[in-house]
């Protein structure tokens, strides 16, 4: 893609990140070095289908929570949050307790 | 959104393509369904060069009268001769889908099914699977795809399958530093398959050209990884080929053992299966009259016969019999090829051994190799681990233990994705049973 193309700056878990136009959600993920969600016992998780059907990558979008983000291209001042975010965490904990 | 069509097509990879195009370009009013936000399924995903072949198939497709019913996932059939589907994504308004702001279940009313399900691939759990940057081949290939930068990344690419050189001659191209490629086949395994190779001058040509993109990783075979380290995050990779075990420091394992065939919306709608695909006569109607099955689910031969697959199944669906016969005959040309194939990615039963008691094969319930192991069959781990119970259904987990343990999913009950409450309220509104158990589970796990 070329560098002319005006990058697309939205946010993960609170962080700006600048992407070029045509990036996944799950792709802005991992460059900005989150995992998508936190597994029940606990652990960071990250993609490992990439195509919509294992739902390791599924975060919280605008709101919205169970987002298939390697399903989901981004766009300008979307709010990502993930499982390593602070309410992810709680959550996290709230769900082993 | 409730509409009724001569043809429905779920799947807008080659087979799903060229099954749509070829009905609509006889007349017929077709619908293509599927998951994914553009046409091309996972083997022509968007975001790179695409090959011509895919250009010409994706054009032809947007210049046809099908209705593009993209970003939607099939997740039930309540009824003969109906689909439901819902947005792939909240979000779909967002993301500039032609839905718009439309979030409602849509209502799909065919004559003929044609199923072009595709497929995924097959993970086999080891020591750090789990970690992050521990993926599929074809999963960092899509998600390179979708712009994650990978350039001067190290990165190691192991499993089975033609799909491990095209990965890795991809990556090799957008400047990743490939460490390794691992293929689990033995070298009599891959030299067998070579051999057969010269009767598919193309499919030789093309494995010839990924071989030099990436020859400064040798390929080496009867070699896999048997432990991810790394805190956090993949940090490196212990393989093993024979007798020899050693480290390497990689950024990125992309790792599948080749592909097993999304067969779920079949077995729901109650098409026959054959050994692990959907069964299909020589025009490739299911067990099931007017449903059909094209590409992959019917064993997997790769783009060529996806989309000779797809015009069959379209032919016949819309009664143009000669000429699918026609094509069958071609078909049958071609099916030395699938099985060639499967068995030079016959997996080694050395591989069963990867797991250890602590390594999670489910990874959506976090349920482990030894609590598994203690069971007898894959009901009973359901009901007792929760094994295959969590958002995948199964879909990565199941293949994992029909190959460590030999079971097999014994049902496929609706709805066959994870679906919103108001989307199965209203699939369910003719079956109150299904609404009201669906109810309860949804408001816990929304």
């Amino acid at each position: 893609m070329p560098e002319t193309v005006r990058p697309l700056v939205l946010s993960v878990n609170g962080a700006p990140i600048a992407v070029q136009p045509g990036t996944t959600v799950a792709a802005a993920v991992l460059m900005a070095g989150a995992a998508t969600r936190i597994s029940i016992a606990g652990e960071p998780r990250a993609p490992l289908c990439g195509m919509g059907i294992c739902f390791e990558c599924r975060v919280t979008i605008d709101g919205v929570p169970h987002q298939r983000s390697c399903q989901i291209l981004c766009r300008s001042g979307m709010q990502i949050d993930t499982g390593s975010s602070k309410a992810g965490e709680d959550y996290a904990s709230w769900r082993r307790a | 959104m409730r509409e009724q069509f001569d043809i429905v097509v779920v799947g807008a990879g080659p087979a799903g393509i060229a099954a749509a195009v070829t009905a609509a370009e006889a007349g017929l009013r077709v619908a293509v369904v599927d998951d994914n936000s553009a046409p091309g399924g996972q083997i022509w995903r968007s975001g790179a060069h695409l090959p011509r072949a895919a250009q010409h198939w994706i054009a032809r497709l947007q210049r046809s009268s099908v209705v593009p019913l993209h970003g939607r996932r099939v997740f039930d059939a309540p009824e003969p001769n109906l689909l439901c589907a819902e947005p792939s994504a909240f979000l779909s308004a967002l993301n500039g889908s032609s839905l718009g702001a439309n979030y409602d279940c849509a209502e799909l009313r065919f004559t003929k099914l044609i199923l072009a399900t595709g497929a995924r691939e097959r993970f086999l759990p080891f020591p750090g699977w789990t970690l992050p940057n521990v993926m599929g081949a074809g999963a960092l290939d899509a998600l390179v795809r979708g712009g994650l930068p990978i350039a001067r990344k190290r990165v190691v690419v192991a499993g089975t399958g033609p799909l491990l050189l095209a990965v890795a001659a991809h990556l090799a191209r957008r400047g990743a530093r490939i460490a390794a490629v691992c293929e689990q086949a033995s070298f009599t395994q891959i030299v067998r398959f070579a051999a057969r190779l010269l009767f598919e001058p193309q499919k030789l040509a093309q494995g010839a050209g990924y071989a030099l993109a990436v020859r400064s990783a040798r390929l080496r075979t009867g070699c896999w990884p048997v432990a991810a380290h790394g805190a956090g995050r993949l940090r490196a990779v212990t393989l093993r080929q024979g007798n020899n075990l050693w480290d390497i420091d990689c950024d990125y394992l992309a790792c599948g053992f080749h592909l097993v065939p999304n067969i779920e919306l079949p077995a729901l709608l109650g098409c026959s299966p054959a050994g692990g695909f959907v069964a299909v006569n020589e025009l490739l109607e299911t067990s099931v009259p007017g449903i059909y099955c094209a590409g992959e689910p019917t064993g997997i031969g790769g783009v060529e016969l996806a989309l000779l697959e797809g015009e069959i199944a379209a032919c016949a669906a819309s009664g143009q019999t000669a000429r699918a016969q026609n094509l069958a005959r071609r078909r049958c040309r071609k099916i030395p090829f699938v099985r060639a194939l499967e068995r030079a990615c016959a997996l080694d039963p050395q591989l069963r051994s990867l797991p250890v008691d602590d390594t999670l094969v489910c990874r959506c319930e976090d349920v482990t190799y030894a609590a598994l192991r203690a069971r007898s069959n894959w009901r009973e781990a359901k009901l007792h681990t929760r094994c295959g119970m969590g958002p995948c259904q199964g879909r990565i987990c199941g293949a994992a233990a029909e190959f460590l343990f030999g079971w097999n999913a014994d049902s496929v009950r609706p709805p066959v994705f994870p679906a919103l409450v108001s989307s199965l309220a209203s699939a369910g509104a003719r079956d109150e049973s299904l609404a009201a158990a669906s109810s309860h589970n949804s408001k816990e796990n929304r």
